[in-house]
């Protein structure tokens, strides 16, 4: 589709409020030989029930029915994977549901369980999404792996997805970032970033104090990205739960969690980035139709949209959700974001698909320090920081996870429980890793609002999951 | 050494024959870290899978004759009437109506630039292309698609003109039967088994 509807664009609702109640994750790591995927799920509910001082029993008398995000069953040759997990968590009967978008199958596994309870379906519902990739070598991962991508078109092509989405790095590359060293440096500074969150997270898989100068030494994946431009493949299990207003306030009665408001939405593009069509820039409430006019002289190459250098999926996903949630400016309206931070270049062309900049000029949210928890220009707050969890260059991408990590990771921020969760000992301990004795608290402070993005390979499912603290809607 | 698996369609049906799949006995995982405790076992699987192009198969067909077939739609009551489709689309995403089969070989061999590009060292397990894989995306003149393929010969460029060649001899029936080259290339440097058509 490349023209739309108004009917195709009617601002979704919510047929009532929905929260953010509590949230749980497991630990993440490249390989887990020691566990079955259910003792990571166990973990997730349980950290979830621990949030407002519940017992795992107590939580799940709540829960109504179940959403389940697992992308890649072939992986681990077990279909209906999710009765598994269901069974473990011992919430038989209750109605199930697996859930699978790529890389967004967190995001996707969100919104489902939302429109459950909007609905009036359930007053307590149980979002859970893990994967696990380290049960094949890597070469016969990236053949699976390569298997989301059009079965006849592209796979037999090297059977390598990196292959299919980094074309569309290159063409990003040279037209918006027009192959200027200082841009690569940029996108550079991110995986130093990510990689530097990081490391006072114990859940992360891939904590690393690096320089601009490791990750540009670091060796060649797909030119211009290289190793240390691209995100992680993790094992783990993340989970929330989502109420209504009366059960949100019952269940954290007393308890350090107050229950967030919670919207999402999500948008779609071409399996195959070869079948995009050239369209009109569907603009945001912060855009205006004439700012793109002399686009193609700004950035000479840009001569359809969204090409190869924009995620339609993302920009619809923004659109959707920025309208249910009332945000008009989202570098105004969020105080902090976790991004689907597939490589660094992705990063930043969401950067530009949602609206923290305009196409073209992405960069500069880096540039400019508004990303960061600290501002390395100013030494004050960051304006909009991202990805103080590491996001899934530093944390982790365990894909049907990742979306709720993410949520979890903002919820927290919101709650003002970061240094809480993240800074104890004996946490550090259980999971065999190494607190670092320059550990820093990055609870950004006084956050009411945020954002986290779940984004499917080469931008065919994108999702937006906007939390608000409730006494500080915008509409 | 049993025979690979082949198939056929008599008489509406698929009509197997040979081997689909090897049975192989699991084997332990242990621990070595702690003194040869079990962890897991192997599961081996060896299987080779069935599977139709239904509408495409006339371009998977196509290709080892020297032709690239897409497609457009020519419903005259769609809104996008005349869009023409490479990747070959067999109903057109607007009205649903069913496409028209389109010879685009020579608009292949006069109008494809690169769109985009990639090189890559690496690739998965099952792959049969020669590394770096050099990916191409190609449009073309009066097409609203961009086509993922490889480049044979030659660095891929932004804007380069490129033209189609094809496995006449052996052909695999996938999409690795074509390939591109850059426009004025020898047929003497093609790889083996592939022709301008
Ligand atoms: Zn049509």
């Amino acid at each position: 589709m490349i023209k739309f509807s108004q009917r195709q664009l009617r601002i979704p609702k919510l047929l009532r409020p929905v929260y953010l109640v509590t949230a749980g994750q497991s630990k993440f790591g490249r390989a887990m030989p020691d566990k079955r995927t259910e003792e990571l799920c166990v973990d997730a509910l349980t950290m979830a029930a621990r949030l407002i001082d519940k017992t795992p029993a107590e939580l799940k008398s709540y829960i109504h029915s179940c959403y389940y995000g697992h992308f890649a069953d072939h992986f681990g040759d077990q279909l209906l994977g999710e009765s598994v997990i269901h069974d473990r968590l011992g919430l038989d009967p209750l109605g199930n549901i697996g859930v699978k978008t790529g890389g967004a199958t967190g995001g996707s596994t969100l919104w489902e369980t939302v429109k459950a309870v909007a609905s009036g379906y359930s007053d307590c519902a149980l979002a859970m999404g893990w994967e696990r990739m380290d049960e094949v070598p890597t070469d016969e991962g990236n053949h699976l792996i390569s298997c989301a991508a059009d079965k006849d078109w592209e796979t037999p092509l090297g059977h390598i997805y990196t292959g299919y989405y980094a074309v569309m790095a290159q063409k990003y590359w040279q037209v918006f970032g027009k192959e200027e060293e200082s841009f690569r440096r940029t996108l550079a500074e991110i995986s130093v970033k990510h990689h530097g969150y990081a490391r006072f997270n114990p859940y992360a898989h891939s904590p690393k104090k690096i320089t601009v100068d490791d990750v540009l030494a670091s060796p060649v994946v797909a030119y211009p990205l290289r190793a240390l431009d691209c995100c992680l493949m993790s094992v783990g299990a993340a989970c929330a739960i989502i109420c209504d207003e009366d059960t949100a306030f019952e269940l954290t009665k007393n308890t350090k969690n107050k229950p967030l408001r919670i919207f999402v939405a999500a948008g779609s593009h071409t399996l195959r980035p070869a079948c995009r069509r050239d369209m009109d820039i569907p603009l945001l409430p912060n855009e205006t139709a004439d700012q793109y006019a002399d686009l193609s002289e700004r950035f000479p190459g840009v001569d359809r949209y969204p090409g190869f250098t924009g995620f339609l999926a993302a920009r619809m996903a923004a659109y959707y959700g920025y309208g249910m949630a009332g945000v008009t400016d989202p570098m105004e309206d969020f105080d902090v974001l976790e991004l689907h931070d597939a490589f660094t270049i992705s990063d930043v062309q969401t950067y530009e698909d949602i609206g923290l900049r305009p196409y073209g000029y992405g960069r500069d949210y880096v540039e400019s320090g508004d990303c960061y928890h600290t501002n390395p220009h100013t030494g004050k707050p960051g304006k909009l920081p991202s990805n103080l969890s590491g996001g899934l260059i530093g944390c982790m991408h365990a894909v049907g996870a990742t979306g709720i990590m993410q949520t979890l990771e903002v919820a927290s921020h919101i709650w003002n429980r970061w240094a809480e969760l993240h800074e104890d000992e004996a946490l550090w301990k259980a999971f065999g890793r190494q607190k670092p004795d320059d550990w820093t608290d990055l609870q950004v402070k006084g956050a009411k609002r945020g954002m986290a993005i779940s984004h499917a390979g080469v931008g065919s499912h994108v999702t937006t999951t906007i939390l608000m603290d409730p006494d500080h809607l915008l509409s | 050494m049993s025979k690979q698996g082949t198939v056929r369609v008599v008489n509406g049906r698929y009509k197997f024959s040979g081997e689909f799949h090897h049975a192989t006995p699991n084997t332990p995982i242990t621990n070595d870290d702690e003194g040869g405790k079990l962890v897991g076992v192997t599961n081996p699987r060896d299987m080779t899978y069935v599977h139709t192009y239904g509408g495409e198969a006339v371009f998977f067909e196509g290709l080892g004759k020297g032709i690239l077939y897409g497609t457009r739609c020519d419903n005259p009551k769609c809104e996008f009437t005349g869009t023409q489709y490479i990747p070959f689309r067999i109903h057109c995403p607007d009205c649903l109506g069913r496409n028209t089969v389109v010879d685009f070989t020579k608009t292949c061999r006069t109008t494809a630039t690169v769109h985009t590009f990639m090189v890559c060292e690496r690739s998965g397990a099952f792959n049969v292309l020669d590394k770096p894989i050099k990916f191409i995306n190609i449009e073309f003149e009066g097409v609203g698609t961009i086509l993922m393929s490889y480049l044979s010969l030659g660095e891929p460029t932004i804007g380069m003109k490129v033209v189609p060649i094809f496995r006449t001899t052996d052909p695999t029936f996938t999409i690795t039967d074509l390939s591109w080259v850059p426009e004025g290339a020898d047929e003497g440097d093609l790889p083996d088994g592939f022709t301008f058509g």
